[in-house]
């Protein structure tokens, strides 16, 4: 969990480098998910779904395992048929079409290149099928190896590729028959952490540059948050909030996605006054914490309040709004600093702060936590844990 | 065991194979030399040295036409067990662990009984009061009832049950390993199911379908029994010529030039299937 928010930073810088914009002629299309449900069995997989992916948007589908994210890109590609509901991909319902005619490419956690054909077969598969002519599948074959800077690996056999490369082919092959839709199921699990984030990066351009309307699914919050247009976070079937990666993390409207995505602290407490969306909140540790919300509650509700780390300060002064607290330990990761730290009842949390260089590890007096300047913690009802 | 191994190791490896070299040298080696040193024979008792045992056999078009039905029936029986294997195989594949045991459980239940009573089993269908025949008069498919019994056609319908888990069973094994993800792959990529047979999952299972079809190609050429109840006297193949000559005419240095050229057809039929794969995973 440190380790990602400290990566996170870096990660973004160096998306946000690359920002090709799409060529005209290409026609990115929308794609709708209208109320799919699913089941396997008795067992419902994946619960009235609704989902509309904007024309050239790239969403993540994040959320824990077993929640129904292949099941629910397996839909999309038309691998199994829903219970009910509908995929539309640009205004046409194609529930009816078969895998091979919906004009979706899909890339697999294995990659599942074929092991008996070269590189170029690989790219060709499609090409062939759709019974182009040899010269045009020999000149795009060459151009997708340009695209994913595979040049000179044409007559290789997938064995002979590592991870990444094996990755860059599966790419180069699902884009080769131009699809309206890239699905991509934890397209990066099985590539190490560098290799990962190279590989996000590559991803992003290719999406941009073709102009793909792309659903990605993760696991990875980070991998979420650093590539995605939009994130849905999804759990147990269904999609908990869909909405930008500063908005989700900003915004949690549940607390199994405020638990989900980033780290975040939970204090439980009590509503002391309300008033126009502004509430005083007593937590168990004495302190009185002043929350902005939108959601509606009455004085005497308990409720949980949750912060992120970073928006928490150690300091020496006691006021109205800070817990009394004892600092158990400090670790230097990266940039930041992260204290874990203990209230007087034993309850434990995080508090985050960039480190300056040359500064001390453990800081001077601490004996209390305060809420940050900027800081905006959220209130979840009590019952909704 | 490869380069990377001291000489002490390879020494006890190979003092650890010595029982089982030992008893190959004795019970299969030993015979299989001495059945060849039969073939030149003059007589039974390994005397002499003649070559007329073998231009008996290869200088009459009746012993050579025995050799090529044998070779033919084995090859027919493969192609036929083919035919029938891969729609049960892929219907393995796409079922439910439910499904798969029941289909298992059928492809398992020839082996078993015992061949004899598989064998008999099938007269009862071929012949022509039998179950077949009664059946397709029946739904009058035919007006007469028809001669299966003593052809190769019944014959090979009774090896294709018979040898059926010989050729499934691998090619179900390596069909299970290759990765599902393959199929959906080429079907997203375009792909008709045919295509996606005949491109993606043909090749990957051609390992599975040599292994079963040298079993089954040697098992059909050499199975004794089958051929000799359901082919009765009409139908001649290798393993009753020996079974004739060694047994009943006592010519036994004619009994063993068939028997060394029934073992050369079925070598030579087994390295073709090994050849055929080799061949299809470079191309
Ligand atoms: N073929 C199947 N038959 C029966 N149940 C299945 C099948 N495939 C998936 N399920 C069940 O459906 C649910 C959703 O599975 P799914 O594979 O969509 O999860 P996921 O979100 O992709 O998880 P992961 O992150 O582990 O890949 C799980 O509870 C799983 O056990
Ligand atoms: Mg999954």
């Amino acid at each position: 969990m440190r380790e990602r928010t400290a990566s996170r930073v870096v990660r973004k810088n160096r998306v946000s480098l690359q920002a090709p914009v799409a060529p005209p002629d290409i026609q990115s299309q929308p794609l709708t998910l209208d109320a799919i449900s699913h089941s396997y069995g008795e067992a419902l997989a994946v619960n009235e779904v609704t989902l509309e992916v904007r024309a050239g948007e790239l969403i993540a589908l994040l959320g824990p395992s077993g929640c129904g994210k292949s099941t629910l890109l397996r839909i999309v590609a038309g691998f199994i048929n829903q219970t009910s509901g509908r995929v539309v991909i640009a205004d046409r319902v194609v529930d009816t079409l078969p895998p091979n005619r919906r004009e979706v490419g899909i890339v697999f956690q294995s990659y599942a290149l074929f092991p008996h054909m070269t590189v170029a077969e690989n790219i060709a598969y499609g090409l062939e099928a759709r019974g182009e002519s040899k010269a045009t599948c020999r000149e795009r074959v060459k151009e997708m190896l340009a695209t994913v800077r595979m040049e000179g690996f044409a007559d290789r056999k997938p064995r002979q590729l590592s991870g990444g490369q094996q990755q860059r082919v599966a790419l180069a092959r699902a884009l080769a028959v131009r699809p309206r839709i890239l699905l991509l199921d934890e397209p990066f699990a099985a590539l190490d952490k560098n290799l990962r984030l190279d590989m996000q990066i590559e991803i992003k351009r290719l999406q941009r540059q073709f102009g793909l309307t792309a659903i990605l699914v993760t696991h990875d919050q980070d991998e979420a948050m650093s590539i995605a247009d939009r994130i849905a976070v999804m759990s147990k079937g269904r999609i908990e909030q869909l909405g930008s990666p500063v908005e989700i993390y900003d915004q949690p409207e549940t607390l199994f996605v405020n638990d989900f995505i980033g780290s975040s602290n939970r204090f439980s407490g009590t509503v002391e006054s309300a008033g126009e969306g502004a509430y005083a909140v007593r937590l168990a540790s004495g302190a009185l914490w002043q929350v902005a919300s939108r959601k509606r509650f009455a004085p005497g509700d308990r409720v949980i309040a949750t912060i992120r780390p970073e928006q928490l300060v150690l300091t020496d002064q006691a006021t109205a709004g800070t817990i009394p607290v004892t600092l158990k330990l400090s670790l230097p990761i990266g940039g930041e600093l992260i204290h874990d730290v203990e209230t007087r009842s034993g309850e434990a949390f995080k508090v985050a702060a960039g480190r300056r260089p040359g500064e001390p590890v453990s800081p001077m007096a601490a004996t209390h936590c305060a809420l940050a300047p900027h800081a905006r913690p959220i209130l979840f009802p009590q019952t909704a844990a | 065991m490869s380069g990377a191994a001291t000489g002490e190791t390879a020494g006890v490896e190979w003092r650890l194979a010595a029982p089982l070299g030992l008893t190959y040298l004795a019970f299969f080696a030993a015979p299989l030399l001495i059945l060849l040193v039969m073939s030149f024979s003059v007589d039974d008792n390994l005397g002499g040295f003649s070559l007329a045992a073998w231009s008996k056999f290869w200088g009459d078009p009746f012993y050579r036409g025995v050799v090529w039905d044998t070779l033919r029936l084995g090859l027919v029986t493969v192609a036929m067990t083919t035919l029938f294997a891969y729609p049960i195989a892929l219907l393995f594949i796409a079922s439910g662990p439910g499904l798969q045991r029941l289909l298992l459980f059928i492809v398992l239940l020839p082996l078993l009984t015992s061949v004899v009573i598989r064998t008999f089993a099938w007269i009862a269908i071929l012949s022509r009061e039998g179950v077949l025949n009664q059946a397709l008069l029946a739904l009058g498919l035919t007006t007469a009832p028809l001669n299966l019994l003593q052809t190769e056609l019944g014959l090979v319908m009774a090896l294709m049950q018979i040898e059926m888990p010989l050729m499934l069973l691998p090619l179900i094994t390596v069909m299970q390993q290759v990765d599902p993800s393959l199929s959906d792959a080429s079907r997203a990529l375009g792909g008709s199911k045919w295509r996606t047979f005949r491109k993606v999952i043909l090749p990957l299972s051609l390992p599975g379908w040599i292994a079963g079809a040298t079993l089954v190609f040697a098992s059909a050429t050499t199975a004794f029994i089958s051929q000799t109840v359901i082919g009765g006297a009409r139908l001649v193949y290798l393993p009753t010529l020996i079974w004739q000559q060694a047994m009943v005419v006592y010519n036994w240095p004619f009994a063993a030039v068939a028997s060394v050229t029934l073992l050369v057809a079925v070598l030579a039929g087994v390295s073709l299937f090994a050849l055929l794969g080799r061949f299809a995973r470079t191309a």
